[in-house]
C-alpha cells in the first residue's frame, strides 16, 4: 500500500501507525469483519477484514468517501446489520441486535413526522427507562431539550424546524437514551456549511461535558480533526478496509477559528487529505487495471493537410 | 406577532380543509399586495363562476334542441323549480306528519286521562261495576300507548332518500374500511399473506357493483331466511345495497393500506430496531402513524366510488335512496320526471363533492407537511 507523503512539520502531533497495544480494554471491537450484499454473479463485497477498537471515552472518526461502506459499517456497529464473517463486539459480548446501549443519530434525521420535538424524544425515553415515574421522566426530556436549546421549539412538529434543528432534535432524542456509545453516522452532511459548523461546536460542547464515547463518520477532515481523538480513513470500496489510524493531539477544548491557523492542525489536515486521495487514486488504477473492457483503440489517422479548402466546394 | 399568527393559522387551515379559494381573502384581510391577491380571486372565484354560467349557457341551449314528441331536456329553470319543488314537498310531509303526531299525542293524553278517571271510579265502585271500569281503563291505556307511539308512515319525500343513500354509504363503507384496514396492515406486514391474497385482489377488483348485487343479495336472502320482516332491525334492501358499496370500495382502502404499510420508512423501522419496541408497538407507534396518509388518500377514493356504486345498487336492490328515486322517476316519464332526474344528479354530485372534500381533510390532519393538493 502506497502511504501518503507526510508533512512532517511536527512529527510529534502526528502519530501513523497501528493502535497503542498498551491501551485498555477497548469498548467496542471489530475483528477481521466481512460484510457485503447479494449472493452469486451480483454479490458486492463492501467491507473487508475491517479491524478496529473503540476505547472507552474516546472519540473517533472515522473519515471516507461517499459510497466507501461508511453507512454499512455504521449499521454494523449498531446491530440493524450482521457481519458475514469476523466479529463485533461490545464489553466482549459479540453484537447480534440493536441495542438501546448503542445511540445512533442517523444522516437523515428519522425523526417520527407526526411527533412534536417532546414526542420524538419522549418516544425513547418512555421506552428506554420504563421503571422511571411519569415525571421523572418528563423531566429528563425537558433537560434534552434544553441542552439542544431548542426550548422555543418543543412544541412543534420536524417540518416547522430547519435541517439543524431536526438534527438538533435527532441528537436529543439519542442523547437522552443515556447510551454508552453515541454513534454518528455522517449526522451534518446534509446541513449547509454555516449550520454545520455552529453544530460541530455544539456536539463538541456536548461531549466534552459527557466525555461519552463516540464514533462518528464524515467526509470532512476539518470536522474530524475538530472533534476527534482518532481519525481512522476508509479506504474506498468495494472491499473497503480501514486505514491506520492518525492520532489527533490538539488541546481541548478546540476552537475553530484558531484551529484554522494552528501548524498541527494543518500538518494532519494535509496528512489525512493526501492519504485519502492517494488511496483513491490507488483504487481507481486496480479497478481500471481490473476491468476486462479492452482499451478502445482509436484509428491513426493524420491529415494530409490542415489548409482550408479554396472555392465553392466541388463533389468529386 | 399576534396579527401574523393570526394570518398563518388562516392560511394553514385552507391548507388542510382544501379551500384554496379562501386563501386570497385571508390574505387580503392580513394586508398583502392587492394586485396579487386579485389574481388569487379571478383564479379561484371568478373563473369558476364564469365557467359555470357558460355551462348554464350550453345546457339552456342544449334544453332547446333535444326535444320530442313527448319529452325534452329539462332546461336549467325547469331543473331548479322541480328542486325546489321537492324541497317544498317535503316540508309539506313534515308539517303534515307533524301535525298528525301532534293530534295523536293529543289523543294519547286524554285517553290516559279518562283511563285515570274510570280508576277512580272503580276505587269507590264495588263488584262486577268496579271490574268493568278497570277492564275500561285498561283497554283505554292500551289505546293511549298505541296512539303515543304513533310513527308517520307518508311515503318517502326526496329529503329522507338523500338520508337513506348516506346512511347506506356510510355502513357500507364502515363494512369495507373495517375489514380492508386490518387486511391490508396484514399484507404490508408480510409479503407472504400479501402473495397468497394477491389473486383475489387483483381478480375482485375490477368487477362492476352490478355483478356483485345478486350474489350479496343471496347471502342476505339466507341470513334472514328464518326472520320475521316486521322484526328485523334493518330492512332487506338497505343490507343488499350497503354490502354492495363495501364489495365495491373495499379495494382501494386495501391496496393503499397495503402499499403505505409496506413502504414506510427504512429509517423509521431503525429508531423502532435500536429502540427496541415490540411488534404491537412498532405496529402503533411506527407503522400505523407512517401509513396514515396512504390509507386516508385509498379510503378518499373508496367512499368515491361506494358514493358511485351507491346509485346502481339503489335502482336495482330498490333501497329507498337517490337511485331509487332517479329510478322512480324514469318510470314517471315526463317533462317534470326528467327535471328531477337532473335535479338529483346535481344533488349526487354535490354530495360526492362534500364527502370528497372531508376525506381530504382528514387525508390532510393526518400527513405533517405533505399536504395533498386539493
Amino acid at each position: 500500500m502506497s502511504v501518503a507523503v507526510l508533512d512532517r512539520t511536527d512529527a510529534a502531533a502526528i502519530q501513523l501507525g497501528v493502535p497503542k497495544a498498551t491501551s485498555p480494554e477497548p469498548l467496542i471491537s471489530l475483528s477481521n469483519v466481512c460484510k457485503g450484499y447479494g449472493s452469486g454473479v451480483t454479490r458486492n463485497e463492501v467491507l473487508t477484514n475491517i479491524n478496529l477498537n473503540l476505547r472507552s471515552g474516546e472519540f473517533l472518526a472515522i473519515v471516507g468517501f461517499s459510497g466507501s461502506g461508511k453507512t454499512t459499517l455504521m449499521k454494523l456497529l449498531a446491530g440493524l446489520e450482521v457481519a458475514d464473517s469476523g466479529q463485533v463486539t461490545m464489553e466482549n459480548e459479540v453484537i447480534t441486535g440493536p441495542s438501546q446501549e448503542r445511540g445512533m443519530v442517523f444522516q437523515n434525521y428519522s425523526l417520527l413526522p407526526w411527533l412534536t420535538v417532546r414526542g420524538n424524544i419522549s418516544l425513547s425515553v418512555d421506552r428506554v427507562f420504563r421503571h422511571w415515574t411519569k415525571s421523572e421522566r418528563r423531566d429528563h426530556v425537558e433537560k434534552f431539550i434544553e441542552m439542544v436549546g431548542l426550548g422555543f421549539a418543543a412544541h412543534r412538529r420536524p417540518h416547522e424546524l430547519s435541517g439543524g434543528m431536526r438534527q438538533r432534535v435527532s441528537l436529543a432524542r439519542t442523547l437522552a437514551m443515556k447510551p454508552k456509545v453515541l454513534l454518528l453516522d455522517e449526522p451534518l452532511s446534509a446541513l449547509d456549511a454555516l449550520t454545520r459548523s455552529t453544530l460541530q461546536e455544539e456536539i463538541l460542547k456536548i461531549w466534552e461535558e459527557e466525555r461519552q464515547t463516540c464514533l462518528m463518520i464524515t467526509n470532512d477532515v476539518d470536522e474530524a480533526i475538530l472533534v476527534a481523538d482518532r481519525i481512522v480513513p476508509l479506504n474506498p470500496g468495494p472491499r473497503a478496509s480501514l486505514g491506520p489510524a492518525f492520532t489527533v493531539k490538539l488541546e481541548r477544548p478546540r476552537n475553530k477559528t484558531e484551529l484554522n491557523h494552528n501548524p498541527t492542525f494543518k500538518a494532519l489536515r494535509n496528512a489525512v487529505t493526501n492519504y485519502l486521495v492517494s488511496v483513491r487514486q490507488k483504487s481507481r488504477d486496480e479497478e481500471a487495471m481490473a476491468s476486462e473492457a479492452p482499451p478502445i483503440i482509436l484509428p491513426d489517422l493524420k491529415p494530409k493537410d490542415l489548409a482550408l479548402p479554396r472555392g465553392p466546394y466541388r463533389s468529386p | 406577532m399576534k396579527n401574523l399568527n393570526w394570518r398563518g393559522n388562516a392560511l394553514k387551515f385552507c391548507n388542510v380543509a382544501g379551500l384554496p379559494i379562501l386563501e386570497p381573502f385571508v390574505r387580503l384581510i392580513a394586508g398583502e399586495d392587492v394586485k396579487e391577491q386579485f389574481k388569487g380571486i379571478v383564479k379561484f372565484v371568478v373563473l369558476p363562476v364564469v365557467a359555470v354560467a357558460v355551462f348554464i349557457g350550453l345546457w339552456s341551449l342544449a334544453a332547446r334542441t333535444v326535444v320530442s314528441d313527448s319529452v325534452k331536456l329539462p332546461n336549467p329553470t325547469e331543473t331548479w323549480n322541480a328542486g325546489t319543488e321537492l324541497f317544498a314537498m317535503h316540508a309539506k310531509d313534515r308539517a303534515k306528519d307533524r301535525a298528525k303526531k301532534r293530534e295523536k299525542t293529543f289523543e294519547a293524553v286524554s285517553l290516559i286521562a279518562e283511563a285515570k278517571r274510570s280508576e277512580q271510579l272503580a276505587s269507590t265502585a264495588s263488584g262486577k261495576e268496579k271490574e268493568t271500569l278497570l277492564a275500561n281503563a285498561s283497554t283505554l291505556k292500551q289505546r293511549a300507548v298505541q296512539a303515543a307511539n304513533y310513527k308517520p308512515s307518508s311515503a318517502p319525500t326526496f329529503v329522507d332518500q338523500i338520508v337513506t343513500s348516506l346512511k347506506t354509504v356510510f355502513v357500507g363503507f364502515a363494512i369495507a374500511t373495517l375489514i380492508a384496514v386490518p387486511v391490508g396492515v396484514l399484507c404490508g406486514m408480510n409479503p407472504w399473506f400479501n402473495a397468497a391474497l394477491n389473486p383475489f385482489i387483483q381478480v375482485f377488483k375490477p368487477v362492476s357493483p352490478l355483478a356483485w348485487l345478486p350474489l350479496a343479495g343471496l347471502v342476505i336472502v339466507w341470513a334472514y331466511a328464518d326472520a320475521n320482516p316486521d322484526d328485523t332491525l334493518v330492512p332487506k334492501s338497505f343490507l343488499v345495497s350497503a354490502i354492495t358499496v363495501s364489495l365495491c370500495s373495499l379495494w382501494p382502502t386495501l391496496v393503499n393500506t397495503t402499499l403505505g404499510v409496506a413502504s414506510v420508512d427504512k429509517d423509521y423501522m431503525n429508531v423502532a430496531a435500536v429502540l427496541k419496541l415490540s411488534w404491537w408497538q412498532t405496529l402503533f407507534k411506527i407503522i400505523l402513524p407512517a401509513s396514515l396518509p396512504l390509507m386516508f388518500a385509498g379510503l378518499r377514493i373508496s367512499l368515491g366510488v361506494g358514493w358511485m356504486v351507491l346509485i346502481a345498487a339503489d335502482m336495482l336492490s330498490q333501497n329507498p335512496g337517490l337511485g331509487k328515486f332517479v329510478w322512480d322517476e324514469f318510470q314517471g316519464n315526463g317533462t317534470l320526471a326528467y327535471a328531477r332526474i337532473a335535479f338529483s344528479i346535481l344533488i349526487i354530485g354535490g354530495i360526492g363533492l362534500v364527502l370528497d372534500r372531508i376525506m381530504i381533510c382528514l387525508r390532510n390532519l393526518v400527513s405533517f407537511g405533505n399536504p395533498a393538493a386539493a
